[in-house]
């Protein structure tokens, strides 16, 4: 099971709601007047029950109607209605503006953690659930911030409103349309839960839905070759049919205690009705006011209908905001010193390991005790077994980790106060498995360096020894890579990625078994386009294969997390040891 | 692409509700009553109301005295109605959504069926982003107006009902409403036709950052070790602020119909009191049934604009369905045959004339034949990107050749029944693909086999050390793609999973690039130690792996230009000696210069 990492910190609803908040500056922006626009609006609704107590009371009150008088009225309200739904448009807009800048601004920097978060952490974590971090998770925000969150302030105003009304009108029926709502109030935190309980419930088994069908199609070749269809097709099967079940169980929740509002509020009415009525007969409310206090508890029961469906919002608001700061608030394990970090200036670069160590969290030791001076200009292969340590060890001293102790050293300089940019345009490294973007081949190379035209990326292929190639393919550099590269052989994408590399022009080059994939007539005579073009910088090679050893100025050999031997190929293939046996394999396998 | 709600758009809209209706004709049925039941009730309560006001209210105000009788049935009257309502809620509310989710996942079942039974060729042509959104968001939009739909229907009856009831009690107010309503629907309409465009785009826009996202985060090792992160940063927030402006534009089109539409019957309610006034004044209408006809339009004002969300839906609709619709209509899917393969024995593969092509005019193999004889072990060589993959596949007929024939034990494997080139073949592909499942999950994919029987495989793939180290052994989960193992271990499982099948027949492409000289050696031995009931069929770059072979076929771009043992092969083909000796040479010149090195000195 991957181990859940980007745990939400345990924070209260409100401090999660205003370190949310603050995160989206632009949601401030005219705050102040859109929420007056809001009242306004809001206000408009209780035109309607003023307008039938003023019309009954007053205009009708004669028993023959004063038409002049009614007429004033209904122009009146109908200036005012108008006028609140011009003041809707404006809070709308402005509203959908400050929100959308806001998310859009919380998106940007959640991706960019994503990408300043280690590897050791990215790796822990589904490609997908950091995806929704920076997509659904924020979209379940928008609809708080733009209709949810609105409604809350309005159906505050609502209900004082009507509540200020009902008093005015009659103190005694607005105490019984309170007593009709006790039940309500007392089961719409419960209902609330259920249904947000419900909801959660759905969109982890939606998640897992998407990852059966996914399994299915980017395995798609596992699948035939082993004709599991059957057996793929009933996971996925067994997936969407919980989903449903999930879909049904919830829609009930909501199904059941929606109408419950409706009909306690059917009581109110009939209760305001009776007891109206008796007060009439004691001359305690006028005709008017009991009728349009009808319409008031239309009013004053709307926003508690409303209110399952509005803490629902602010709920998933709620956890989207937790997940999206979860991202945020795990530590940029290894950061990246910045404005404050040391700029290097380019050149020949030396590297050494002062006692490093390495253990993967609640895991073995990777590295131990490892101690290594790496001259500028030097050429270094790194060999051992596979699980010695040697890739940790690149990524060590391309800092995509920290080690555990001991330190490591850039030109005298400890590699974490430098400064990101310049330490990755100084160090490169072209990890095995080349991944490539879905765009072109020409693309893709200048992700090694952004401003290299078109000829530069013609020259760096040629100086690789890789013109041949380029030609064979249907449109050269323009040729289609497909997903992660996905239409070009693995060898194929390995050039590309190394050619990348070789674009980015660093001081220091680090090849993790970089053309592993590649035929060996193509990576020989890559690896002789390599050692000249290389020439003048530092470059260090994990070695799959003999001739990359014998070619090197020192062999590293690593087991079992230590470097045991070191030295010249010559010298190190003349004594007993972990080299010799590696180096006897090795001529087995090539000559058999 | 249809995002408008013109009238070809409905019509094609309605069909898609009409799949819909016929699959679950019970369901809908009993959703249409149920909002039936709503749709009259919401009317009845009105005038309720204006029944409570004329025989309760307004006589207790003017005559100072009430019937206990009547002031009750009153209150019963609106309650009664109101349980009826609340019923006809629930049962709409709970009906259309089991309504829309059995479609949805009715639709999924159908996708996720025909993704597995398309053949890979088809997959090469479709990217992994898409076939999830088909089965996603596109059955979601397919299915959108299921939900508001059965309200909707009941809206209809309503406002009959409620035209019907005005009608009688005065035709002048029913004037008002015939203004009023069709007014409201008409700037419904005129709100769907302006919003579903924008939504349709701002949907898009989700997608493609959503897009990038994945892809930016696929690709995290490549950002970062070429410092790349602030430039996909900006490459985001590009889209991100396309997404923003697509957002604000529904919002100003939401922001300025909402408003109306909720003004509309408000201003209608008032047109109600003038006129009312007035026709009050001639005595035409009693003030109850004005009260009541007030009523009526502030209840009809929310429902009526359900009528509006279907037809909102209907474009996307019509665009998700016609998606999804493709794909299950895509042909070309395999067609199997009723041969069975007999068994025992090694199986025997032959290779004739073959031509293969993913993109027409692009060939990848032409009129490659060779065979591997029964028991033999076969190396296939070749230059990067010379058709060696593509003939792993087709071995397996994991693809079919465009022209020429691939036997097993002389069968065509088109004439195969469903299963039976599986049973007997098991390639090991280059790429290693593993599930989120456990390991003994992934060796086994539903074979029934023992726990020993996995063992054995994974101790010959040189698997059983971290195995059993792992905290769970066999049972341990493995997560997205085996992410929390190595190459070299993620490989040396998609061995065992092919081991563990004694395959008569055993591919591997490449299958152990990422082990070590020593580990691969290990894992040789122990192949053919064990694999004496197999026929092999290895793609290697290795000279080791070669050598093992009774026979080498080398090919180059996609055309078999010798075949024969490595020996023969060394001795007379010059493009096979170049790529299988290129280390040694190059040792050799190294040794060379080196002797010249030390000669110097």
């Amino acid at each position: 099971m991957t181990q859940q990492t980007l745990q939400a910190r345990e924070r209260s609803s409100l401090a999660t709601l205003r370190r949310g908040l603050s995160l989206s500056p632009e949601f401030k922006d005219g705050l102040p007047f859109t929420l007056l626009l809001a009242v306004v609006a809001t206000a408009g609704k209780i035109i309607i029950p003023i307008a039938i107590q003023q019309v009954i009371d007053r205009g009708l009150g004669g028993g023959t109607p004063d038409l002049p008088f009614i007429r004033t009225v209904v122009l009146w309200c109908v200036a005012a209605v108008l006028l609140t739904a011009l003041c809707g448009y404006l809070m709308n807009v402005r509203l959908y503006r400050s929100t959308e800048s806001g998310l859009a601004t919380l998106r940007g920097k959640g991706f960019r953690h994503v990408h300043d978060l280690s590897v050791l952490t990215q790796n822990r974590e589904r490609r997908g659930a950091m995806v929704s971090r920076v997509t659904g998770d924020i979209d379940q925000i928008s609809a708080f911030m733009q209709w949810g969150g609105l409604m809350i302030i309005v159906m505050v105003g609502q209900l004082l409103v009507a509540t200020v009304l009902m008093v005015i009108y009659s103190w005694q029926l607005a105490l019984v349309v309170w007593i009709c709502m006790v039940p309500i109030v007392v089961f719409l935190p419960r209902f609330q839960r259920w249904v947000a309980a419900g909801f959660t419930r759905v969109r982890e088994l939606s998640g897992d839905t998407l990852s059966a069908i996914s399994e299915s199609v980017v395995g798609s070749a596992v699948v035939r070759a082993y004709g599991s269809e059957d057996r793929t097709g009933e996971r996925v099967e067994q997936a969407i049919t919980r989903q449903r079940d999930a879909q049904v169980k919830a829609q009930k929740i909501v199904g059941l205690t929606f109408p419950l509002t409706e009909l306690i509020a059917s009581i109110a009415v009939a209760a305001v009705v009776l007891v109206g009525v008796a007060l009439g007969l004691a001359g305690d409310i006028t005709e008017g006011r009991l009728v349009a206090f009808l319409f008031l508890i239309t009013l004053f029961v709307a926003p508690l209908q409303t209110a399952t469906e509005v803490l629902n919002e602010a709920q998933n608001a709620l956890a989207g905001w937790r997940r999206v700061l979860a991202v945020l608030d795990t530590p940029a394990d290894v950061a990246d010193p910045g404005e404050e970090g040391h700029v290097m200036e380019r050149g020949p670069i030396s590297v050494s390991f002062e006692n490093v160590h390495f253990a993967y969290p609640g895991g073995e030791p990777v590295l131990k005790d490892v101690t290594v001076d790496i001259a500028p200009r030097s050429r270094v292969a790194v060999v051992g077994e596979t699980g010695s340590g040697k890739t940790t060890f690149a990524k060590l001293l391309t800092r995509l980790m920290d080690p555990a102790g001991g330190r490591i050293t850039v030109d005298g300089r400890d590699l974490r106060d430098l400064r990101f940019s310049s330490l990755r345009e100084r160090i490169v490294m072209v990890p095995q498995d080349g991944f490539l973007f879905d765009t072109t081949l020409a693309e893709n190379i200048r992700f090694g360096r952004q401003s290299a035209g078109d000829d530069e990326i013609l020259l760096a292929l040629t100086e690789l020894g890789l013109a041949d190639w380029l030609d064979g393919l249907p449109a050269g550099l323009d040729t289609p890579v497909g997903q992660r590269g996905e239409s070009l052989s693995a060898g194929e994408r390995q050039l590309v990625a190394l050619a990348r590399a070789y674009l980015a022009d660093p001081d220091l080059l680090l090849l993790d078994e970089a053309t592993s994939a590649v035929d060996p007539a193509t990576e020989v005579r890559l690896a002789r386009a390599l050692e000249g073009v290389t020439r003048g910088r530092t470059a260090i090679s994990i070695a799959h294969r003999l001739s990359t050893a014998e070619a090197a100025d020192e062999v590293l050999v690593f087991d079992k997390g230590e470097i045991v031997q070191r030295g010249h190929h010559k010298n190190l293939v003349r004594v007993p040891g972990v080299y010799a046996d590696l180096h006897a394999s090795w001529v087995a396998a090539a000559r058999s | 692409m249809a995002t408008k709600v013109t009238p070809a758009v409905m019509r094609r809209g309605f069909r898609v509700i009409g799949v819909a209706i016929r699959s679950e004709p019970a369901v809908f049925t009993g959703a249409l009553l149920a909002s039936v039941l709503y749709g009259v009730t919401t009317v009845i309560s009105s005038w309720a109301l204006g029944w409570a006001t004329e025989n309760v209210i307004l006589p207790a105000f003017r005559q100072g005295a009430v019937e206990i009788a009547a002031a009750v049935s009153g209150a019963l009257f609106i309650v009664g109605v109101a349980v009826l309502k609340a019923v006809g809620v629930m049962g709409r509310r709970i009906l259309a959504g089991i309504l829309q989710y059995r479609m949805q996942a009715r639709s999924r079942r159908d996708l996720s069926r025909q993704f597995l039974r398309l053949p890979l060729a088809w997959h090469h042509r479709h990217p992994t982003g898409q076939l999830l959104s088909n089965a996603s968001s596109d059955v979601e939009a397919a299915w959108a107006p299921l939900a508001p739909l059965p309200m909707a229907l009941g809206v209809v009856v309503m406002l009959v009902t409620a035209a019907g009831g005005i009608l009688i009690t005065d035709p002048a107010l029913a004037l008002v409403g015939f203004l009023i309503f069709p007014a409201l629907a008409v700037l419904n309409l005129i709100y769907q036709r302006k919003l579903s465009p924008l939504v349709t785009r701002a949907q898009e826009v989700r997608a493609e950052v959503s897009e990038i996202a994945h892809e930016s985060f696929d690709g995290a090792l490549v950002v970062k070790t070429l410092g790349r992160e602030e430039s996909e940063a900006a490459r985001f927030r590009v889209k991100t602020s396309e997404l923003r402006d697509a957002n604000i534009a529904v919002g100003r089109i939401r922001g300025m119909f909402d408003p109306l539409l909720e003004a509309l019957p408000t201003l209608g309610v008032l047109a109600v009191l003038l006129v009312g006034a007035l026709r009050l004044s001639t005595s035409a209408i009693t003030a109850g049934e004005l009260v009541q006809v007030s009523y009526l339009f502030l209840l009809l004002a929310f429902p009526v604009r359900a009528l509006g969300w279907v037809l909102a839906e209907l474009p996307r609709s019509v665009v998700g369905w016609t998606r999804v619709q493709e794909v299950l209509d895509a042909d070309g899917s395999m067609e199997y045959g009723t041969a069975g393969l007999p068994g025992g024995a090694p199986a025997h593969v032959a290779i004739d004339a073959v031509d293969f092509a993913y993109v027409p005019g692009v060939p990848v193999l032409s009129k490659v034949s060779f065979e591997a004889g029964s028991g033999r072990t076969l190396a296939v060589v070749g230059p990067t990107g010379s058709g060696k993959s593509t003939l792993t596949q087709l071995m397996v007929r994991l693809v079919d050749p465009d022209v020429g024939t691939v036997r097993l034990d002389g069968i065509d494997l088109r004439e195969l029944e469903r299963g039976a080139v599986s049973d007997h073949a098991a390639l090991v592909l280059q790429q290693t693909f593993l599930f989120d499942d456990t390991v003994r999950g992934n060796i086994t994919l539903g074979l029934p086999v023992s726990d020993e029987e996995v063992w054995a495989a994974l101790r010959l793939a040189q698997a059983e050390g971290f195995v059993s180290a792992l905290p769970e052994g066999l049972g341990t989960r493995l997560g997205e793609r085996g992410a929390s193992l190595s190459g070299g271990q993620r490989q040396r499982l998609a061995l065992a999973r092919a081991l563990v099948r004694s395959p008569r027949l055993l591919i591997l492409d490449d299958a152990t690039s990422s082990v070590d000289p020593q580990v691969e050696r290990r894992i040789l031995a122990g192949l053919r130690e064990s694999s004496s009931g197999s026929t092999v069929v290895v793609v290697a770059y290795r000279m080791a792996t070669i050598t093992l072979a009774d026979e080498v076929v080398y090919l180059e771009h996609g055309t078999v230009v010798d075949r024969g043992t490595h020996d023969e092969l060394i001795g007379r083909c010059e493009g096979y000696r170049n790529l299988v000796t290129a280390y040694e040479r190059e040792e050799a010149e190294r040794v060379t210069l080196d002797a010249d090195d030390e000669v110097m000195a």
